[in-house]
């Protein structure tokens, strides 16, 4: 969609085609692969964590941990936040598959030679760009953990309040995410 | 043995347990009975430790449980086993995973000695070959009595049951009663069931303690409670309209 928008909106011809490719890395290094990705997760992963953890709360299943004399917390909340250490690769995935999709939309639908897309994937490239992504990325994931976790864990009620709390889950951990990254951007590329 | 002294628990302003002071004796099924809000389930919860009661004090076997250090409660953990109104099976887990957690929380034993005492725990409440099914893939009532399995595999010294019959047809519910009963006769342990169905009281009530707006009104055992005065004990038995064809029929012969 990047590609297209900018190619399509590139009128002067003064502008170097190379800025389709160069826009379609740094928007999906910056802010698609991990912004976006991450406000998905919150409603895949964040809605199933939060439903999981709440229907425990609702059959007793936290207080069966309990009365085992197991730490529910750390037993169900821990191993989410180490499984969610893994979550750069997805990212990276994201990151290769977007520009490669740009690439794609980009060289076939006639808006850019296959030369002038990579000379712009390279122009400019400054490796920072990546470090600040993989930063914002574990600060997501770790939102993604817990945020949906405390919302389950903590929870009231019966199969309605489930429901409910999932939903709560995502409008929070998206706001914590967008929240996050407008204070990482700050502080690592302002 | 577990005594309990002047228990008091609230939440908020409200106050649950008004000074509950009773015994629960080993080897016997000791019942908490009363209606809905009068204080049943947070007195089984207070007893296994998931609420912290305001006033009071829990002696197990005559260790309060208020002057356990950590060790000690640790040690009092692996000695409860608690069968919880829904089951609270672990929807994740098999039967034998649900069965073998405990073992593998509080033992060192090895996975073959672990597989051999659930297969017996399973024989006895009469479950063979259900291993390797989810929960979701068993009937309520069968959820039940894994969950029973799950309660005894480690050879606890207490049990707990609150509402064991809720959801269940009468006559898986005396199955249920009758296993709670045999187990505790069985093992010498002391079982503690939270319940408002008069036909367990039948079945299993061997010391029954009755609660009413968080107070202890009554105590005495299956025979006392149809020979009682007391006027909150006997509307509460009598509610059930077989019970009251029962008196009437009795108080005809005589």
């Amino acid at each position: 969609m990047i590609t297209l928008q900018t190619a399509l909106n590139l009128t002067d011809p003064i502008i170097p085609k190379e800025l389709v490719a160069f826009a379609t890395r740094q928007s999906i290094i910056l802010e698609f692969a991990p912004t976006f990705i991450s406000i998905i997760m919150a409603g895949k992963v964040g809605s199933f964590i939060t439903s999981s953890i709440g229907s425990m709360r609702v059959t007793e299943q936290i207080d069966a941990l309990e009365v085992m004399g197991i730490n529910s917390l750390n037993y169900l909340v821990f191993p989410k936040v180490i499984a969610l250490l893994t979550y750069p690769f997805l990212i990276a995935i994201a990151m290769f598959l977007g520009i490669l999709g740009g690439l794609i939309a980009g060289v076939y639908g006639g808006f850019v030679s296959l030369d002038e897309f990579i000379r712009g994937l390279q122009e400019d490239f400054i490796p920072f760009h990546l470090v600040y992504a993989f930063v914002k990325t574990y600060v997501f994931a770790f939102i993604l953990a817990t945020v949906p976790a405390w919302h389950g864990y903590y929870m009231k009620g019966g199969a309605l309040e489930v429901g409910k709390a999932s939903t709560k889950s995502f409008v929070w951990t998206s706001v914590l995410i967008i929240f996050a990254n407008y204070i990482i951007t700050q502080l690592l590329l302002s | 043995m577990i005594a309990v002294d002047n228990l008091k628990m609230q939440f908020g302003s409200e106050e649950i347990l008004k000074g509950i002071s009773t015994i629960f004796e080993q080897g016997k099924t000791n019942l908490i009975i009363g209606q809905s809000g009068s204080g049943k389930s947070v007195l089984l919860k207070c007893l296994i430790g998931l609420l912290k009661p305001v006033a009071g004090s829990i002696s197990y076997h005559n260790k309060p449980t208020n002057q356990m250090n950590l060790q000690q409660q640790r040690i009092l953990r692996e000695e409860i086993g608690m069968l919880f109104q829904g089951g609270a099976l672990f929807d994740s887990m098999t039967i034998e995973e649900n069965i073998m957690f405990p073992l593998r929380m509080f033992s060192q034993q090895s996975t073959s000695n672990m597989i051999s005492r659930v297969n017996e725990v399973l024989n006895r409440v009469n479950l063979d070959g259900v291993n390797n099914k989810f929960p979701a893939e068993i009937s309520g009532g069968m959820q039940k009595r894994v969950s029973i399995a799950r309660a005894i595999v480690n050879n606890p010294k207490y049990l707990f049951c609150d509402e064991p019959n809720s959801g269940l047809d009468p006559k898986t519910a005396t199955v249920i009663d009758n296993l709670i009963q045999r187990i505790t006769h069985e093992n010498d342990i002391t079982t503690i069931v939270v319940t408002h169905d008069m036909n367990s009281v039948m079945e299993i009530g061997e010391r029954i303690n009755f609660l009413k707006n968080g107070i202890l009104v009554w105590k005495g055992t299956q025979e006392d409670i149809f020979k009682t005065n007391n006027q909150d004990v006997t509307d509460f038995v009598y509610s059930s309209n077989l019970f009251r064809k029962i008196r009437d029929v009795q108080n005809q012969n005589i």
